[in-house]
Order: C-alpha cells, then structure tokens, then sequence
C-alpha cells in the first residue's frame, strides 16, 4: 500500500489550486436567486474557459481528459478554495456522464460543449406529481409523431428549472406499458411551444425548484437518448458506481468539516466537550469519507464491480452534512437566526436538509443496500 | 497512489480465512471458552506453520519482515473469527516495538515468536488489566513512560472477570528492573505512544471483522427466519437496521486501512489517524452488534447460538486502548486546540 499522490497527481493538485485561489469569487448572492445566477453563470465560462470546468470529459468537449481520482483532487481544490455551487451541476454531474455513455456523436457534439460552457443549463425532470421515490410509476408520455414525438405530462421539483434551458426526463412512449418498460430518455427544450414552467420556493425561500408542465411539446427524433423504449436502463446506468461521488463528493465534506473546525477555535467558550466531540466526530466520518471515495477510485480502475456502494455514500454524506451543520447552529447560538447570507451556515443548513429526500430517499437507499448489496430478499 | 491492498496481501488473508474456518468455528470458540487459556488447542501452532506468527518478526531472526499494512487485513480475519488467540499482542504490538529497540530482549524473544514459541501479552498504564498474563510467554508493561518486557516467570497474576469468556483476564503484580528495560525517558514516551497506536489499530481491524461477521450472521438468518409468512429480511424495518450498520462498517474500514499506512510510515499524522480508525470502528462494530441481536430477536440472546461469543468481543474490543470517545476527545485537541 502507498499511499502518496504520484508527482503529476501533486502538480495537477498545485495548478488547480493556484488557479481557483486566485479567481474563486467572493460573496456571490446565492445562486438559486435572479441576482445570483448569472454571476454564478458567469464563474461557470471562466471555469470553462480555463479548462477547469469539467476536468474527467474528453478535450474536445473543454476537458482534460482525467482520471475520477484528479476529478476527486479537483474538487477537494475547489471546495477548500471555497468555491460556489455550480450553476451546470446537473446538467454536468447529471446527464454529461449519461449522455458520454449512450449518447450519439451528434448528440455529444451538440450538447456537452455548451453544457460545461453554461450557455446552456439543463435541470432533471425526474419526479413527477405521482411518482416520487416510486418514480417507474410516472405518467407523462410521448405519443410518436412524424420526426418525433409530442410530450404530455408534469415534472415538479425540477431543480433551477426557471432559469434552465433544458431539461431531461422519462416519458411513456409504450402506453400499454407498465412500470419501467415502456418508458423513453427525452432531452427537450425549455423555450419549445407548450411548455409551461412554474417556480417553486424551497425549504431556503429561494427560488430553486419548478413544476415543468408539456402539453403536446414537440420534440425531435435526435433528442431521444439512448433506444426508445429503453429509457428505464438508460436512467439507471448513471445511477452507477461513481455516482455516490460525483453527486457530491468528498471535497465538499472536507471543506466543510474544516470551516467548522474553525468555528469551534473561533468560539471556544460556546464548545463544552460534548461539541468538541462531536466536531472531531464529523471531521473523522468526512475523512472517512474521503478515503472511501480513494478505495472506490482504485476499486474501479481495476475492473471490480462497485455498483450499488454509491448507496452507501449517499446514506453517509446525507446525514454526515446534517449533523456537521446541526453542530454549528448549536456554536453559534441565537447568531445562527441571521446566518442566511449564501454559504452560511442556517443557509446551507436549510440546503441541506434535502439531501435524504432527492436523489433517491435514504429509505430508497436502504433499501438498495439491504437488497442489492446484502442480498436480502425484496419480498 | 496505490490505494489498495496487493495479491500478496490478499492470498496471505484468503490463506489465513481459511484456516480460521476450518479451525476456529464457532464450536472450537465455544470450547476455548471452557479451557484455562481461552485460547483454542492447538491454533497457535498451525497459525505458526502458516507463518503468521513471524510475520512482522525481521528476517534476521527468522520472520518475514512485513509491516502493520501487510497484518491490518490478518487482523480483521481474525476479528472475522473472534479468535481468542494473542495475535494482536504478539504479532502486531510486543514484536515491532522488540524489533524497533532491538538488543538483547529481541534477539531472546523474536526467533521465538517467529517460530510459535512464545506468545505475549500486553499491560500499558492506561490499561488496568492484562488479557492472556498468566499463560502468554512474555509481557510488554508500561510504568510511567518506561516500557519493560518481562517473562511471565516473573509476575504474579490475579484472576478477574470478563464479559467476554474467552478472555482470562489479570491484575499483574510486578517488578521493573534494568534487566526488563526496554525504554524509557522520552525514547520511552515516544515508544510507548508508538504502541499504543500500534495497539488501537489492531483492536480496529480485529473491530471491523467482528462487525463483518456479525452482519453476515444477521444477513444469513434474516433470510431463513419467516414470520408473518414472509423471510423477515423482507420487512424494510429490518432491512433498515442492517443497512445502517453495515453503511457505518463500511465508512470505518477505509480508515483502519489507511491508519495502519501512518503506523507503518510513522506518519505526522498517526495520532489523529489512528484515533479515527478506533472511534469510527468501535462504534460501527458497536452498530453491527446492536443490529445483529435486534434482527435475531430471542435466538441471539442466547448462549445457544454462535453470535453472543462475537458480540462480547466487540463490547471488549471497543474499550481496549482507547474507547471510541477517548479517541474522538484526542482528536478534538488535536484538530481544535492543535
């Protein structure tokens, strides 16, 4: 076992670093907001623009070709660095790894560039006023067109969809279908005829979520992922083994746990031992975190199959960030009320509250780990 | 960064797995517990042909020479088996820090060890009892912060309980003298720390076995066992149980993997490494082992059945050198006050 960074890995950890001390942007108001985002839209083309935007994708697509443990240094620099959210999150981490594995030539080319580059924004059209967690139970369809299709239906807590272009989902294109089969992997614009896109405020009061309402919206043959009919498995392939580190990986954590180790020496007097452990306790489960995620790393590039781990992960940064911030409020007494400005701590608090709910609730994962990991019976 | 463990490795654990199957089941273990050692009759000398026990003894006094990342996946099989030998204290604690100070006490004790002759037993000052005294060959004693390794002709030794009936625990009375020195002033201290580390290691891979197995039971018997005509496994209340166990073993065990590099490396970082490993393996033990009686139900709260031999070690393990709270308390000086 060695566990030292080899050279490159230490110099490309040095470039990322210099650069985002340098250029990382201060006080942005925050990003679900009309002030915030272009500013944060703004951040996301200098990244761009440096190469910095999304360092795992293919050069042509504004990459660097690296590897998903430079991708984990990258965001280890990105955090400490203290970078803001990132206004292309879901069209990157979301569809970007879907679309390099079953998208066309013509689609990559098309669509990932301006993805990276912010000048398009995509947001995911999962959830469904029907079907939540029970997502196969989705009712919106697709009825087959001449070159294309025509869309029906509503997506709800489709994150940034008022200030998206795109967005990506599942629709029934096989109506004597049920369940997963039958189901097709659409991309469809947002400016199209027959859309209706309502905000919704969340849990933070900003304006992060939408309902996206289709009322017969075309859409083009070439904007189907992947075979049609076949979407369910389409979907689920990203669902895969570093999706438990891309959703959010373990530099943010870290981050974390170091601000936080911070306001513990800040406020000495608001910490009895009982806080002090419990700040030890959260720096360990984000180290932990983190070293899981080098395990994984290795693990993939040597062939094995990790599959459903990233269930795990999701279990433990969903709670680790709810605790970690729970621990802050409690150093920071009655100040914590007016902690609301972006990236502070009642603020990202409210932010985080989400994280056992979207993505797959913890009970989802659960379920995933006991059945798909453990192999204990579904029924 | 090579982030993983070698063929090599892998085929010694496999190696080591197996002869822990085949001689340390759950039947052996629950007829060790009946014996005056604890210990199963006849196991040392096999894991001595294996090569286990000189392992990390040098190679100029007839071992192999592997460091504590080649014995931190030995130590969780042997965790895996709740095997009551003194593997830890032998292999993993008393012979590095005899091979680090050398002399005369390693070249009595080492080609001992290596050869499966001697077995030790380990009483640092924090500690107020001392497992295997009355049977192990040699003890590593700490007073104040000198380290002596005196023969267990040397001492007297006073029975005491332990919850776990594989464990012969004693008081041990004894003399320090120039003759056991090992080390002391700050070579001493620096050592004595250097054990205790190498120490808490060992009980968190041993911890992150035990927890293994204990899900792996848990897994089995909510298969087979139906209640309401269904395998209770199906039941989602169980399911959550294991899975929030298991999802906490496996946050844990990367870190016992990483802290034994710091111990092998002497890293500036192995206090607050090894803190981590042992406060995040005892409790995700400590988690396996409530899972594992609640999913049982009844059958578990029995003697009657194998999992209560591998619950006790967990309730021993997650206090020895350190509980889980002593290490969250050195590593929040560390990260807060350092």
């Amino acid at each position: 076992m060695d566990l030292e960074y080899t050279p490159e890995q230490q110099s490309f950890r040095a470039e990322a670093r210099a650069f985002l001390e340098a250029h990382v942007p201060k006080n942005l108001p925050p990003l679900d907001t009309p002030e915030g985002f272009p500013l944060h839209v703004e951040w996301e083309q200098l990244l761009f623009d440096n190469r910095w935007a999304v360092v795992d994708w293919p050069e042509k697509y504004g990459g660097r070709d690296c590897s998903l443990l430079e991708w984990l240094i990258f965001e280890e620099e990105y955090y400490r660095a203290g970078g803001p959210q990132r206004a292309t999150q879901n069209g990157i981490f979301l569809l970007g790894p879907t679309l390099l594995k079953f998208g066309s030539e013509e689609q990559k080319d098309r669509i990932l560039t301006k993805m990276a580059r912010a000048e398009e924004l995509w947001c995911q059209g999962w959830s469904e006023p029907g079907a939540g967690s029970d997502l196969a139970a989705l009712t919106s369809r697709a009825d087959k067109v001449d070159g294309g299709f025509k869309l029906y239906g509503a997506k709800t807590w489709s994150t940034r969809g008022t200030f998206s272009h795109k967005t990506f989902g599942l629709f029934r294109t096989d109506p004597e279908s049920e369940r997963h089969r039958g189901l097709t992997y659409f991309l469809v614009d947002l400016q199209a005829e027959g859309i209706g896109v309502r905000p919704i405020n969340k849990l933070d009061g900003d304006e992060g979520f939408a309902e996206v309402y289709l009322d017969g919206v075309f859409v083009p043959d070439r904007d189907v992922l992947g075979e049609v009919g076949k979407g369910w498995n389409v979907a689920m392939a990203t669902t895969g083994p570093e999706r438990g580190l891309t959703l959010r990986s373990p530099g943010r954590f870290l981050a974390m746990a170091d601000r936080l180790v911070a306001l513990a020496k800040d406020r000495p007097d608001a910490c009895d031992d009982r806080i002090r452990d419990r700040v030890a306790d959260h720096w360990m489960k984000a180290e932990a975190f983190r070293q899981l995620g080098l395990w994984t790393d290795r693990r993939i590039a040597a062939g094995e199959d990790v599959g459903a781990e990233s269930s795990v992960m999701k279990l433990h940064w969903s709670h680790l960030d709810i605790d970690l911030h729970e621990t802050a409020l409690e150093i920071l007494g009655p100040d914590a009320e007016s902690e609301m400005k972006n990236g502070a701590w009642m603020k990202s608090y409210l932010f985080g509250l989400a994280n056992p709910i979207w993505g797959g609730t913890s009970e989802i994962q659960r379920n995933i780990v006991a059945e798909r990991i453990l192999g204990l019976p579904r029924k | 960064m090579r982030f993983g463990f070698s063929e090599d490795q892998k085929l010694f654990q496999a190696t080591l797995a197996e002869l822990l199957t085949d001689e340390c089941h759950h039947e052996a273990l629950a007829a060790a517990w009946e014996t005056d050692a604890g210990w199963v009759p006849g196991l040392w000398e096999k894991l001595a042909a294996m090569g286990v026990t000189g392992m990390s003894v040098p190679e100029e006094h007839g071992g192999i020479g592997l460091d504590d990342t080649d014995l931190v996946l030995l130590l969780e099989e042997a965790g895996r088996a709740a095997c009551p030998e003194p593997l830890a204290e032998t292999v993993a604690i008393a012979t590095p820090l005899l091979a680090e100070v050398g002399g005369a006490h390693a070249d009595t004790w080492l080609p001992k060890i290596a050869g499966g002759e001697a077995r030790a037993a380990i009483g640092l000052e924090r500690e107020r009892f001392v497992a295997d005294a009355a049977a192990a060959d040699l003890l590593i004693l700490q007073r104040g912060d000198a380290l002596h390794a005196v023969p267990a002709s040397s001492v007297k030794t006073a029975a005491r309980d332990s919850v776990d009936g594989a464990r012969r625990l004693y008081a041990v009375e004894w003399t320090p003298s120039a003759d056991t020195l090992l080390a002391d002033g700050d070579t001493g201290h620096a050592l004595g720390n250097r054990v205790a580390n190498r120490a808490a290691l060992a009980a968190a891979a041993q911890l992150v076995g035990l927890g293994s197995e204990l899900i792996r039971l848990t897994v089995e018997y909510a298969k087979g066992r139906v209640q309401f005509g269904q395998p209770i496994g199906a039941f989602q209340a169980v399911k959550h149980h294991i899975a929030n166990a298991y999802t906490q073993l496996e946050l844990a065990r990367p870190t016992v993997y990483w802290a034994s590099n710091s111990v092998a490396k002497n890293t500036d970082s192995i206090d607050l490494d090894v803190s981590t490993a042992k406060a995040l393996a005892s409790d995700a033990a400590h988690a396996c082992f409530r899972a594992a009686l609640q999913c049982h139900g009844a059958i578990a709260y029995t003697y009657e059945y194998q999992a209560h031999m591998w619950m006790k070690r967990v309730l021993v393990l997650r206090e020895a050198y350190g509980s889980s709270a002593w290490h969250r308390r050195r590593a929040a000086r560390s990260l807060i006050d350092g």
